[in-house]
């Protein structure tokens, strides 16, 4: 059974197609990593998932009652407004201080709840803003960017918490990233979009390779892992994409059919 | 003790200040300072059209504010401008309302009365009208507070949850015309946003919530309207605008508190 799917979803921002064509389904705990470059529709894609972007062709079906934890990609709290973490936690349904306290210590910071949101780090802010979603008990948690901002330690950290709060919940979770080859290694499901869905995959967990400490060191514990793209369809409209010219990686010992010109290609492509 | 033009004048300020202090704090977080002062002097123009129909003010005020909110709210949805449309507005339906008011040979309008409010001359009906409105705008705020201020939050958010922002921003539009049309007689077209507004900031000094700013902003405007018709009766002041000068005082003494908001 899908939480939520969409088919031949369309969306045009201006008359310009930001999605075309995108087939997608997540399943009850399910993970799911939706990477892509800047301009991508990752966000628009998430948004017309939720309801909150209309679709021009095709069409999105929720399950009835699915309860969404949504953590968006930016929230800025006016400083006009007064707002410690434990009022923020009883948004929109107000919750009880036990269930408060509960979500603050599962998502590890336990005691803020007198705090002003507009004090928190980057960190403790993504981490209330989970605790909050995780408050409607959501069958899935949908977080765009939720570790912009954050450094590679603190990444991994995150990465294994909604681990964890797969485990203990069953929630799928759905999750943007901007970084193309660097993943959250418990993702069920990677999937590339540029626009339209350009290769879907599992991540590549190689630990114990010394690349991949090399790359991560070892504080990470495990919870990075890459993605591989590989691309069995050619892109005849993309400008920029081009994927028959000449290989600058030649010598790659895996599977790779052509180069992408991300512009946040990473050393990971040399593994 | 209705029969004192004061206590009348008294109460009216206080009832009026139970809706502007968490109206108004919705005014300052989302920012609506411009939106608050296009529907007020929207309301000039209601009272010229009251006038020339012989509609009840209340009527005409609500009616023109509302017709104003509505607009500015449409236009905000398609993406224009913002800052330069609210100034079109605010001021050129000041200036519209101005213009129907001298069309008005027949009956005599005291237009410094409706700029800047005539609190002292405050009827039983007009006390009544004041509560009845606040009041309703009060019970409105309540009933959806919860949707209000998570839309106020992040609209995103709200809608993830299932709320609808578009009728969240109507509903503070609704209350914004009401209050506009309640506080016309107390403060005046021009000063309603500053009664808004003024009392609102002062509480941010001290609130930690959004509830303990809206209750504190209430707070500051009923030391704002003690403070300055005590002032207005002492040195013989006009009234409204004593009154937000005494809100602007209240504001300068919490400033000093700023910084110890943690």
């Amino acid at each position: 059974m899908h939480l939520i799917s969409a088919e031949n979803l369309t969306v045009r921002h201006g008359g310009v197609a930001v999605l075309a064509d995108v087939d997608f389904a997540i399943r009850r705990g399910e993970i799911v990593t939706v990477v892509g470059p800047n301009g991508s529709g990752k966000s628009t894609l998430i948004r017309a998932l939720i309801g909150l972007e209309r679709s021009a062709t095709g069409q999105v079906t929720r399950l009835p009652g699915l309860s969404i934890g949504y953590v968006p990609q930016k929230l800025h709290i006016d400083a006009t407004l007064p707002m410690t973490v434990r009022r923020f936690l009883s948004l929109p349904r107000r919750v009880t201080d036990a269930a408060a306290a509960a979500a603050l210590s599962r998502t590890g910071v336990a005691g803020l709840e007198t705090r002003q949101m507009a004090r928190l780090s980057g960190g403790q802010f993504q981490r209330v803003l989970l605790a909050r979603a995780l408050l409607a008990r959501p069958d899935i948690l949908i977080l765009d960017e939720p570790t912009q901002g954050l450094d590679q330690p603190g990444i991994a950290a995150f990465y294994r918490l909604l681990e964890e709060v797969r485990r203990e919940t069953g929630a799928a979770v759905l999750l943007v990233s901007h970084d193309l080859h660097v993943v959250m290694s418990a993702s069920d499901r990677v999937i590339c979009l540029n626009g339209h869905v350009c290769c879907q995959g599992t991540p590549r967990v190689v630990s114990a390779a010394p690349e991949y400490r090399a790359l991560f060191g070892l504080g990470t514990g495990g919870a990075l892992a890459l993605y591989q793209h590989v691309h069995d369809h050619d892109h005849d409209q993309d400008e920029g994409h081009g994927h028959d010219h000449a290989h600058p990686h030649a010598a790659h010992p895996h599977r790779h059919d052509h180069s992408h010109d991300h512009s946040q290609s990473k050393a990971a492509d040399h593994v | 003790m209705f029969d004192d033009f004061l206590v009348r004048a008294g109460l009216a300020g206080v009832g009026l200040t139970l809706a502007t202090g968490p109206l108004g704090s919705f005014v300052v977080w989302r920012r609506m300072a411009y939106f608050g002062d296009a529907t007020a002097h929207a309301a000039i123009l209601g009272v010229a059209l009251s006038f020339a129909f012989g509609l009840s003010v209340y009527v005409g005020t609500v009616a023109v504010a509302l017709g104003m909110a509505v607009t500015v709210a449409t236009l905000a949805g398609r993406g224009h401008a913002m800052d330069t449309m609210l100034g079109v507005l605010a001021h050129s339906a000041l200036a519209f309302g101005l213009v129907a008011v001298s069309f008005l040979t027949e009956v005599r309008v005291d237009l410094s009365a409706w700029l800047f409010g005539d609190i002292l001359a405050v009827s039983r009906t007009d006390l009544a009208v004041v509560w009845g409105g606040s009041a309703v705008v009060l019970a409105l705020l309540i009933w959806r507070w919860q949707a209000l201020l998570t839309s106020t939050v992040n609209e995103e958010l709200a809608q993830a949850a299932g709320l609808d922002p578009r009728r969240e921003r109507l509903v503070l539009t609704i209350a914004l015309a009401l209050v506009v049309a309640v506080a016309i007689k107390i403060v005046g077209a021009l000063l309603i946003a500053a009664l808004l507004i003024i009392p609102a900031a002062t509480a941010r000094q001290f609130a930690r919530t959004p509830e303990t700013m809206a209750v504190g902003a209430s707070l500051a405007g009923v030391g704002a309207v003690v403070l300055g018709l005590y002032a207005s009766l002492r040195v013989d002041t006009p009234a409204g605008p004593s009154i937000v000068t005494a809100a602007a005082c209240l504001f300068a003494a919490s400033l000093p508190f700023a910084g110890r908001r943690a």
